[in-house]
C-alpha cells in the first residue's frame, strides 16, 4: 500500500512540475464551476428572447453581445458548457465502464474468450461509426440520453485493448500468482490487485477520451443531429453562430473560443498526466 | 505474408455483410414510413406507392431481394427524388467528394510530413516548438469552427476567395481543401514527428551516419522509410474520418457531394438513400482500412518475415 501511494504522490509532484498541465487543469476546473453554478451566476436567463433588442454586439451587462433572437450570448454560452460537458462525462463514463470490463474479463481469462473478445473488438474497429451514430439519431429521434449512449458505445474499444494489455502484464506478476494460490476469488482479485494497478492507464485514457467525445457532440449538433433547441451546447451554439456570421461574427467567435480553449485544456491536460503518470512514455 | 492479407480480406467480407444487415433492419425499424407526409393520401396511393418500392412484401423476401440487387451494385430507388435511384445520386456526388478527399490529404501530407519531419530533426528549437504548437490547435480547431472561420476572413473579410460552391467560382476548391485537410496535416505532423524521432535513434541510422553520408541523405533514403510507417497506418482511419468531415465541410460550402447528400437525406428521412450511403461509405471505410494494413505490412520488413 505504502508503495503505492508514493507512486501516486510522486505523480502528483511530478503533474504539478508540469505548468501546461495545471494551467489546464485549473481552467477546466474553473469551467465545470461556471457550468455547476450557472443557473445562479448567468447574468441573464439563457433562454429568454427579447426581439426588440435583436443582435447586439457586446455591451453592458451583454458582455458578449446578444443573438438574433435577443437572448444573452454569455448566459447561453454557461448553459452550453452544462450540455457539452455532460455529454463529454457521462459519455466518456458509459465508454469506460463497457472498455475497462471487457479488457479486464478478455486478458484476466485469456485464451479462448480473450481472442474471442478481442476478434469482436477488431470487427468493431473496421465499422464506420460517425455513420451509424448518424443512423441512430435518425431512427430513433433525437434523444440527449441515446447522444450519450451512442457515442460511449463507440468510444470503448480502445479503452479495452488498453485495459486488457495491461491486465495481461500484471497478470503474471508474482503478488497475483501468489493471491491466486491463496486461492482468491476472482471478483477480490479484481477490486483489490488488478483494479487499483490499471487505474494510472485508465485515468489517462478517459481523460483523452472527454475531448474527442465533446468534438463528436459538437460535430452531431453543428451538423443539426444531436442537441435540440431550446436545449443547446456548444454545438449547436457554433452552428448559429455559422448562420449569421456575415453580420454578427461574435456569435460565431465566442462559442468557437471557448469551445476551441476547452478542448486544448482538455488535451494539455490529458497528455500532463499521462507523462506524469508514466514517465517512460514521453509526449511525442 | 500472403496468409496474413488473405486473413484480412476474409474478415472484411463478413464484415461488409454484417453492416449492410444490420442497416437494412435498423432503417426498417425506423418509426413513420417514407411516405409520412403532412396530406392525408388515399389509400389506394400508398399501397401503390409501397407495391412499387416492394414495401408491401414480407420483411425478409424484403432483405433477400435488397442484398441480391446490392451485390449488383443496385442500391434501390431514392424516395424523396422520385424517378432517381441511388446509384445515381452515389455516381453524381462521388467523384466531387473524391476530389475533395484527395485535395485535402494531399494538403495533409505535404504539410504535415514536411512539418513534422523539421519538427524531429531540429528537436527542441523553434522549428519544433512552432510547427507543433500550430499542430496542438489544428487538432482542436473541429473543422466546422475552422471552415466558417476561413469563410470569415478570407471570404467576407478580404473577398479574396469565394465563400462557397465547388467547380464554378476560380479558386472556390481552395477553402473546403484547406477546411478539410487542416486536422489531418496537424495529426501527420505529430504522427511523422513522432515516427521520425523513434527512428533516428535506431542502430542503423547511426552506420549511415558514420560511414560518412550527407545528413539530408540519412534522413530521406533511410530515415523516412521507418518514421513514416505510422503515418500510413493513420491513413486508413483517416478515411472514415475524412468521410464524417466531408459532410461537414459540404455542408458550410455548399458542395453537391456525397457527403451533403447524405447530411440531406438524414434530415428527410429518406430512408433508402440514407441506407445505400451507409452500405457504400462503410465498404469505403473498410477498404481503405484493408489497404493501409496491407501497406504497413509492406512497409515494415520485420512484419513481413513473421508473417
Amino acid at each position: 500500500m505504502n508503495e503505492n501511494s508514493s507512486l501516486w504522490s510522486d505523480a502528483w509532484r511530478r503533474l504539478l512540475a508540469n505548468k501546461a498541465a495545471v494551467v489546464s487543469g485549473v481552467l477546466l476546473l474553473l469551467l465545470i464551476a461556471l457550468a455547476i453554478l450557472a443557473p445562479w451566476i448567468a447574468p441573464h436567463s439563457y433562454s429568454y428572447q427579447n426581439l426588440e433588442l435583436g443582435a447586439q454586439a457586446p455591451f453592458g451587462s451583454f458582455f458578449l453581445g446578444t443573438d438574433t433572437l435577443g437572448r444573452d450570448l454569455f448566459s447561453r454560452i454557461l448553459y452550453g458548457a452544462r450540455v457539452s460537458l455532460l455529454v463529454g462525462f457521462v459519455a466518456t463514463g458509459v465508454a469506460l465502464v463497457i472498455g475497462v470490463s471487457w479488457g479486464i474479463v478478455a486478458g484476466y481469462f485469456g485464451g479462448r474468450i480473450d481472442s474471442l473478445m478481442m476478434r469482436i473488438v477488431d470487427v468493431l474497429y473496421g465499422l464506420p461509426f460517425i455513420i451509424f451514430i448518424i443512423l441512430l439519431m435518425v431512427i430513433f429521434g433525437r434523444n440527449i440520453w441515446l447522444l450519450f449512449g451512442a457515442i460511449g458505445a463507440v468510444e470503448w474499444l480502445t479503452m479495452a485493448r488498453i485495459v486488457r494489455g495491461q491486465v495481461l502484464t500484471i497478470k503474471n506478476q508474482e503478488y497475483v500468482l501468489a493471491a491466486q494460490a491463496m486461492g482468491v476469488s476472482n471478483l477480490q482479485m479484481f477490486r483489490k490487485h488488478i483494479f487499483p494497478n490499471i487505474l494510472g492507464p485508465i485515468a489517462v485514457y478517459a481523460t483523452l477520451t472527454i475531448p474527442q467525445v465533446m468534438l463528436l457532440e459538437a460535430f452531431l449538433s453543428f451538423l443539426g443531429l444531436g442537441i435540440q433547441p431550446p436545449m443547446s451546447s456548444w454545438g449547436t451554439l457554433i452552428r448559429y453562430g455559422v448562420e449569421s456570421m456575415e453580420e454578427y461574427s461574435w456569435l460565431l467567435i465566442y462559442p468557437g473560443l471557448t469551445f476551441t480553449i476547452t478542448l486544448f485544456a482538455l488535451n494539455f491536460f490529458g497528455d500532463g498526466l499521462r507523462d506524469a503518470l508514466d514517465p517512460k512514455i514521453s509526449s511525442d | 505474408m500472403f496468409q496474413v492479407i488473405l486473413k484480412r480480406i476474409a474478415i472484411a467480407v463478413p464484415v461488409l455483410l454484417i453492416v449492410a444487415s444490420l442497416t437494412f433492419f435498423l432503417v426498417r425499424m425506423a418509426p413513420g414510413g417514407p411516405f409520412d407526409v403532412d396530406k392525408v393520401v388515399p389509400p389506394q396511393v400508398m399501397k401503390n406507392l409501397n407495391a412499387v418500392y416492394n414495401l408491401d412484401a414480407p420483411l425478409l423476401v424484403q432483405y433477400k431481394d435488397y442484398m441480391l440487387n446490392l451485390v449488383q451494385g443496385d442500391f434501390g430507388p431514392s424516395f424523396r427524388y422520385p424517378g432517381r435511384s441511388v446509384t445515381e445520386m452515389i455516381s453524381i456526388g462521388l467523384p466531387v467528394t473524391l476530389e475533395l478527399a484527395f485535395y485535402a490529404i494531399l494538403i495533409a501530407m505535404i504539410v504535415g510530413i514536411c512539418a513534422g519531419v523539421t519538427a524531429a530533426v531540429k528537436r527542441n528549437t523553434v522549428f519544433d516548438y512552432i510547427p507543433m504548437s500550430i499542430a496542438m490547435l489544428g487538432i482542436c480547431m473541429p473543422t466546422f469552427l475552422l471552415g466558417p472561420l476561413l469563410v470569415l476572413i478570407f471570404g467576407i473579410q478580404l473577398e479574396v476567395l469565394p465563400v462557397s460552391g465547388w467547380g464554378s467560382l476560380a479558386g472556390d476548391k481552395i477553402l473546403p481543401s484547406i477546411t478539410l485537410g487542416a486536422a489531418y496535416a496537424a495529426y501527420i505532423a505529430r504522427l511523422s514527428r513522432g515516427g521520425m524521432l523513434e527512428t533516428l535513434n535506431q542502430d542503423y541510422i547511426r552506420t549511415a551516419r558514420a560511414k560518412g553520408l550527407p545528413e539530408h541523405k540519412v534522413i530521406i533514403r533511410h530515415a523516412l522509410q521507418g518514421g513514416l510507417v505510422p503515418v500510413v497506418s493513420f491513413l486508413g482511419p483517416a478515411i472514415a474520418g475524412l468521410i464524417g468531415g466531408s459532410f461537414v465541410v459540404e455542408t458550410i460550402f455548399q458542395i453537391p457531394g456525397l457527403g451533403r447528400f447524405y447530411v440531406e437525406a438524414a434530415f428527410n428521412r429518406d430512408y433508402t438513400m440514407i441506407l445505400g450511403t451507409t452500405i457504400f461509405f462503410s465498404s469505403l471505410i473498410i477498404f481503405f482500412n484493408l489497404l493501409s494494413d496491407i501497406v504497413v505490412l509492406l512497409m515494415n520488413p520485420r512484419a513481413r518475415s513473421e508473417a
